[in-house]
């Protein structure tokens, strides 16, 4: 029971992480209805750039919690810009293409991107640095919860928190909901789709960015490959709950935790890779549009 | 009827002649290059058989699979199995006993019954992982094909009698210039073939609009499941003569890299084409290999790099593809007079 209780314990605050990258993935794919596989690459990105600005400002060394705030801002930002640099390049001339040429973009982009960091950050794992000292608040039994538990899945509420506010309390979050549901009756009503767009791809790879300082935090060898399965399951999350859904991407990533959590823990860990892709086909044969998407009458 | 029989006999005589042409080849290419070229050579091989398989489910069905990779994995690891544990040590014993042209021919007859088996299977998977399909559109399916052959490659990784995590070692290198080969023409006629018949065109007709395919009594479910066994059919046929190339194989070998590569090549050639696949498989076996001189004139490995940017320039200068809807025979001038209606 105990052990359970840990299994549950991990299996969120790993679910809460795979939600920011989640959130990313149904926010792009209600937009443009893409299968944005770069979103991934970006979440390995923003582990990076963590990793980098705590070297270059000399924070590696100096555990605070000032620290980490500045650390996940930072790289928050910086991978914001990735994020909209490659929606300005790569995707947006290729808006009017066919889908799949799009998602091939995308695959190139991912690849890039992963080869990219190989060049320049070196194929070898890196270790990244403790930005908060790690403690354990409280042990029941054989229970620990360490601060960093706390830290994940706090930091993951309270950035969804802030989304949730964007999307339906903000003029620019309304224009979101306006331009997935028509990109051309949203720009007749005088809404930037273009503008809107690369806002979208903004706020995503910061929320992912901020997932990858998060797991950087939790499990410290990162490289430049992390984000490929991750990137997927996060996605595979997405779908679960429903594409286009916020909170389907949130209910989908913590049960795409938990169920991994428990994977790893009961059975054996080599199947946790196939134990994300089992539960999605499980789900989408009974419910082909997740848990919470909508059904769409099909025009003929 | 009878214009249609001499059709058939016109295509079995073509069959026919380019096996004896790939026999003679068989004995002397191999002669001819050095192996490093030869290996290139038989890559390009199975990455057409890959490519010209994949086109008919995303190309000419537009089913989109990403699970092309799983696959290749059944058909490598079930025809392995087979040629490692029963027609491996059968040979062996023969070789003993009766070396000489029946040990050759017993030992060739095997081998395509290893690959056939390898393609059957992958096949059956191919129609389980295409009943989905009926339910399932576009992005959907893509991603549970893709989950499919992530599975796929999970349960193999699990398997210790293929030698699980560690991959597979020992498979008899059976493979050679003439069964791959054979296996490309197998693959890319039975595609042309396709494309000019009712089974192509109905295909087409569902890639272009499903519901007025219905409407016309196509029965897109029968369709879309064919695609998928065809498609699977070969696939496992290219993973098994890869696994008999290289003598090994590893669950890794087969991530959805593999099936990405795949969907490259299907949309580099153009969506539907199999010329364009063809072209497209070439092109993505060679470049890397080109690019190698590069690596040592820079000292990093800016190989893989290089070639993500080439991939992107192609979709933002050409998205059609290579080829876009057309085949050879409508691109060589002399060829368009005696393209049949």
């Amino acid at each position: 029971m105990e052990e359970f209780l840990q299994h549950i314990i991990n299996g969120i605050s790993l679910g809460s992480i795979y939600g920011l990258v989640a959130l990313g993935y149904t926010m792009v794919y209600g937009i443009l209805k893409l299968i944005n596989f770069a979103h991934g690459d970006i979440y390995m990105l923003g582990a990076f750039f963590g990793f980098y600005f705590a070297g270059w400002l000399g924070l590696a060394h100096s555990p605070s919690l000032v620290t980490l705030i500045i650390i996940l801002s930072l790289a928050m930002a910086a991978a914001a810009i990735v994020g909209a640099t490659i929606e300005r390049l790569a995707y947006r001339p290729l808006r009017k293409m066919p889908r799949l040429n799009l998602l091939i973009t995308a695959i190139g982009v991912s690849l890039f991107l992963e080869n990219g960091g190989q060049i320049l950050f070196g194929a070898d794992p890196k270790f990244f640095p403790e930005l908060i000292q790690r403690r354990v608040l409280f042990t029941l039994g054989n229970i620990s919860i360490s601060n960093y538990q706390i830290i994940v899945i706090s930091v993951s509420l309270g950035l969804m928190v802030v989304l949730q506010h964007i999307i339906f309390r903000t003029k620019v979050g309304k224009a979101m909901q306006a331009v997935s549901f028509s990109h051309e009756n949203a720009s007749l009503m005088g809404i930037n789709t273009d503008r809107i767009i690369a806002f979208t791809f903004i706020l995503g790879s910061a929320l992912a960015a901020a997932g990858g300082v998060l797991v950087g935090l939790s499990y410290p060898r990162i490289d430049p490959m992390m984000g490929l399965l991750f990137g997927l399951k996060a996605f595979v999350a997405a779908v679960l709950g429903g594409i286009g859904s916020i909170p389907g991407a949130i209910v989908g990533a913590l049960i795409m935790g938990l169920s991994e959590e428990m994977v790893v823990g009961y059975l054996a860990s080599t199947y946790r890779d196939a134990l994300a892709f089992f539960l999605l086909i499980v789900i989408l044969i009974i419910r082909p549009t997740g848990i919470f998407g909508q059904k769409t009458a099909e025009k003929v | 009827m009878f214009k249609r029989s001499r059709s058939f006999l016109k295509q079995i005589g073509l069959f026919i002649a380019i096996c004896a042409v790939l026999l003679a080849g068989n004995s002397t290419i191999p002669t001819l290059l050095n192996p490093y070229i030869f290996m290139i050579l038989i890559y390009c091989g199975v990455n057409i058989i890959m490519g010209v398989s994949l086109n008919v489910i995303n190309g000419l069905c537009g089913e989109f699979s990403m699970g092309h990779a799983g696959f290749m994995a059944i058909g490598a690891y079930v025809s392995a199995f087979f040629s490692f544990y029963t027609f491996g040590p059968f040979i062996d014993e023969l070789t003993a006993t009766h070396p000489g042209m029946t040990m050759m021919l017993t030992k060739q007859i095997l081998f395509l019954a290893a690959i056939v088996l390898g393609g059957i299977s992958a096949a059956i998977v191919g129609y389980i992982v295409g009943l989905p399909s009926l339910r399932l559109r576009g992005d959907y399916l893509g991603i549970v094909t893709l989950g499919f052959g992530e599975i796929i490659r999970v349960v193999i990784l699990n398997l210790e009698v293929v030698g699980g995590a560690r991959g597979f070692a020992g498979i008899p290198a059976w493979s050679n210039f003439f069964w791959v080969f054979f296996f490309v023409i197998a693959a890319v006629m039975t595609s042309f073939r396709m494309l000019k018949s009712y089974q192509g065109r109905a295909l087409l007709a569902i890639r272009e609009d499903e519901i007025a395919a219905e409407s016309i009594g196509i029965n897109i479910t029968a369709y879309k499941v064919k695609a998928f066994i065809y498609g699977a059919f070969f696939a496992g046929t290219a993973g098994a003569l890869l696994g008999h190339f290289i003598a090994y194989l590893n669950p890794a070998t087969f991530t959805f890299i593999k099936s990405f590569e795949a969907i490259i090549i299907v949309v580099l050639g153009g969506m539907g084409s199999v010329t364009g696949a063809i072209v497209a498989a070439i092109i993505t076996t060679i470049l890397p290999e080109a690019l190698r001189p590069l690596q040592e004139f820079t000292k990093i490995d800016f190989r893989m790099v290089i070639y993500p940017l080439l991939l992107l320039t192609l979709m933002l200068t050409r998205p059609q593809g290579l080829f876009g809807h057309k085949e050879y025979y409508d691109v060589i001038p002399f060829l368009k007079r005696k393209k049949r209606a």
